[in-house]
């Protein structure tokens, strides 16, 4: 069998306009396909990326109370201690944020006391053993000792100084201090010095930050006041934490009944509603592409139906020349793969342009090659499939429509 | 002459039906994915006060210390509480109102119900009139009730319904952390899109249910929410904050003209230098007025997801487009046979030309009523999203009649070029050969 390039695209050059426009519905077919399914695998891995924290042992209540507020000490501490009472928990505090939480408390960071511009903003974690609560793991050093807690209204009030003592993150550290161990240095925040006793290996922060800040956190030793914005952050053991969910709204509710809860979640929960954007635009993301592959395919479908149609006579004059059924068959499988080939060059050119226009307004690398020979492929056998059964219609036209007139 | 070419074509999209339906579906899925995508952006970036929007201001000042300096950094979007009521109380605008977010708890009369938490607005009197707050029953409180820290709220549509079962409650009484508040006023359903008076408590968010007095609500320490940046040294406990080095308030302004901004922005300008000039100030003076959409803009509320989404549904469209272009012609250029036969007894290019596009705008207006049905099934999944902004994606008639508009011109446009190729067979080829 032999395949002859040239008469295929003499024909093509007579059928510019229709030959131009499968081109044209491959390569931006490509283009979007390629940034597209990059876009959906970027955001996938931003949705795994690790809490720092045993996401599914904890789950995190809110009250705000009624009334004048007096002693919010002795009210945290009550609240606390009907909640060690429910079998099933294993800590609980009250704190500030959660990873991938609503709002996180952002600090600036200096290196020097008056140094003009700090050198990171850092999300800042208070409440009496976040850490061990929410099951950070330790990767240096310690974590901060129950006598080194201040509260966080007679902080803010000045009415004590808090420790000199605070806990980060590897990625916080890594960055502050790349070539030296950071534990006994000593950062800024506001005017206090305070020197690094613990090492975290992860702990995200919440809000809406840049992908690349996520891990730039740490622990101030302060306790944290529901006043204050404050909520519980309870650590149930394995596979109790939906009970302990309900269990612990009750214990807050009997201590005071008057009071609201007004959030109980787990913390599998806080997550997922932190993502749900990112999983709505990847499901958007999917659904176009599954879209664009089938309009193509049909496309190509239509118009090369269309061709072999208009075609009739001159197959049939080919096969009464002696041309095999398989011959006009791979006729058209070549066809199409010129056209596709043609299309698929003038999509990666396309896919570069979108990526780079994409790089600008977003938090995106630049398009891996992986992704091009795999967009090429797709595209190869998406038109192979789509001309199959035109084809074999082609295939199929005996050759004596080459007598009739 | 017209209803003879819509018989025609009717008659030939009838004939191919395949071609015709994937051309449909293909005009359909663009449309209404683009539609879909483009509703949520313009939901989101609309105007929330339409044709007012223009003359309200939100004044900048930088209070700030001189640590972290930058001269092009913006301007807080916020002031203190010494400026803030300084600006307030120096009455330059026709309207001013300061202001901030919170929550207050409500007990309700029957002791069996829980209490339940409301968002909150403390804010000065001014409010009402500047964003044209629409009033079921009473009225905005006045400047004087603001001085007496007086116990009264204007309540929202919602609270009303739920509290009082939607009936007149002005002069009732609702119960607000411990203390008693008198109800002035009852707004209608009311909800600005963007929340763009503070874009910290939220984005998109519903407006509060509960108006209070700025003052009344210091005095009667309810829980403040909202957006905070403070510097230097100085406490900046809750309960002290009209002391505390921080921006914590909005501030806006209504001015009329452009007479009026250009003196305010002088008497802001100078308000600023002598800030400086008393120590006040650390940093150079710096004044701006920032109107409500240039406010929006700057802080980019629109998500970007949201373009992102507008740009891929684009694209889909664009190799829509193309996929319709190459089926027209496919399915124009099938019939030569036919349009060289009309051609030969006497049918102008022109009549041809027009024949052929009506049966490319009947496929247009076809794929618009698929679009729309796409289009609504798509806002209907985006509104089963959690995000507050999810519950404003709905189709509203200009989006409606552009589906239509915009889906017609797609297939016209579809169509123009494979129908002037169908025209300019001629007549006698065709027939020989067949």
């Amino acid at each position: 069998m032999r395949l002859d390039i040239a008469p295929i695209l003499s024909t093509l050059g007579r059928h510019k306009l229709t030959a131009t426009l499968i081109v044209l519905q491959i390569a931006l077919t490509c283009a979007i396909l390629c940034n597209a399914t990059f876009l959906i695998s970027d955001r996938l891995r931003w949705m795994q990326t690790p809490s720092g924290i045993d996401d599914d042992r904890i789950v995190r209540l809110m009250v705000s109370d009624i009334g004048p507020r007096a002693d919010m000490h002795a009210r945290v501490e009550a609240d606390l201690a009907a909640l060690r009472a429910i079998p099933g928990v294993e800590a609980v505090t009250v704190t500030n944020s959660l990873p991938f939480g609503p709002s996180s408390w952002n600090t600036p960071v200096r290196l020097t006391r008056d140094q003009s511009t700090p050198s990171l903003e850092a999300a800042a974690y208070y409440g009496e053993a976040v850490g061990e609560t929410l099951g950070l793991r330790l990767v240096a050093g310690r974590f901060i000792r129950p006598d080194e807690y201040t509260w966080v209204d007679d902080h803010a009030a000045k009415q004590v100084r808090g420790s000199p003592v605070v806990v980060v993150t590897q990625a916080l550290a890594q960055r502050l201090f790349p070539d030296q161990s950071a534990i006994g240095r000593s950062i800024f925040i506001g005017d206090e010095e305070l020197h690094i006793v613990g090492i975290v290996e992860r702990l995200a922060r919440a809000g809406d930050q840049s992908r690349s800040g996520v891990y730039e956190t740490l622990l101030l030793p302060w306790r944290m006041v529901t006043a204050y914005g404050g909520g519980f952050a309870v650590r149930a053991r394995p596979g109790e934490a939906g009970r302990v969910r309900q269990a612990a709204a009750a214990a807050l509710k009997a201590v005071d009944p008057r009071r609201v809860i007004i959030e109980k979640r787990l913390y599998t929960e806080v997550r997922d509603r932190y993502f749900a954007t990112d999983r709505a635009t990847t499901v958007l993301l999917a659904g176009v592409c599954v879209a664009l592959l089938v309009v193509t395919a049909l496309g190509i479908v239509g118009l090369v139906s269309f061709w072999v149609a208009q075609r009739r006579r001159q197959i049939g004059i080919r096969r009464a020349l002696g041309a095999s059924r398989i011959d006009v068959l791979r006729y058209f499988q070549t066809e199409n793969f010129l056209l596709a080939s043609m299309g698929i060059a003038l999509g990666m050119v396309l896919a570069y342009a979108i990526n780079l226009l994409l790089m600008r307004e977003y938090e995106l690398p630049r398009l891996p090659f992986g992704y091009l020979p795999v967009g090429a492929v797709v595209l190869w056998l998406l038109g192979q499939a789509a001309v199959l059964a035109p084809a074999l219609r082609a295939a199929s036209v005996p050759p004596v429509v080459a007598t009739r007139g | 002459m017209f209803a003879y070419y819509l018989e025609l074509a009717l008659r030939s999209l009838r004939r191919s039906g395949a071609l015709t339906a994937l051309m449909i579906l293909a005009i359909a899925l663009g449309i209404g994915a683009s539609m879909t995508t483009l509703t949520v952006l313009h939901v989101l970036s609309g105007d929330p006060l339409p044709g007012r929007s223009g003359s309200i201001f939100t004044p900048r000042l930088d209070p700030r210390g001189m640590r972290d300096f930058d001269l092009s950094e913006n301007l807080p979007a916020q002031v203190t509480w010494t400026d803030g009521m300084n600006l307030l109380n120096a009455r330059r605008a026709r309207r001013q109102a300061l202001m901030t977010g919170g929550a207050v708890p409500i007990q309700p009369d029957d002791p069996s119900i829980d209490p339940f938490f409301v968002s909150a607005r403390y804010t000065s009197a001014d409010f009402f009139g500047m964003f044209d707050t629409p009033f079921r029953y009473g009225q905005a409180w006045s400047a004087t009730e603001d001085e007496q820290r007086a116990h009264i709220a204007v309540i929202g549509a919602e609270l009303n319904d739920r509290l009082f079962h939607g009936e007149n409650s002005v002069g009732r009484t609702i119960h607000a952390n411990g203390a008693d508040l008198r109800i002035v006023g009852v707004l209608k359903p009311w909800r600005p899109v963007p929340h763009f008076y503070d874009l910290n408590t939220t984005n998109y968010g519903a407006a509060e249910q509960v108006f209070v007095p700025l003052t009344t609500s210091r005095a009667m320490r309810l829980t403040r929410n909202g957006g905070v940046e403070c510097w230097g040294e100085g406490s900046s406990d809750e309960e002290h904050m009209e002391a505390a080095s921080c921006v914590w308030l909005q501030l806006w302004v209504e001015l009329g003209d452009a007479a009026a901004v250009a003196s305010y922005r002088t008497f802001l300008e100078g308000y600023a230098r002598e800030q400086v000039a008393s120590g006040r100030y650390d940093r150079p003076a710096r004044a701006e007025l920032t109107d409500v959409m240039r406010l929006l803009d700057e802080q980019r509320v629109v998500p970007s997801d949201v373009r992102l989404q507008v740009w891929l549904s684009l694209g889909f469209f664009a190799v829509c487009l193309v996929n319709t272009v190459g089926l027209m012609l496919a399915k124009f250029m099938r019939r030569a046979g036919e349009v060289s036969v009309r051609r030969a007894l006497g049918a102008s290019r022109r009549s041809v030309f027009t024949q052929l596009l009506t049966e490319a705008g009947i496929v247009g207006l076809a794929g618009g009523l698929g679009g729309l049905a796409v289009a609504l099934l798509g806002l209907a999944i985006l509104r089963m999203q959690p995000s507050p902004a999810a519950e404003l994606a709905h189709l509203d008639p200009t989006m409606l009649a552009a589906t239509f508009l915009v889906s017609l011109l797609a297939a016209l446009a579809a169509g123009v070029v494979p129908a002037w190729r169908a025209c300019r067979i001629p007549p006698a080829l065709q027939l020989k050969s067949q």
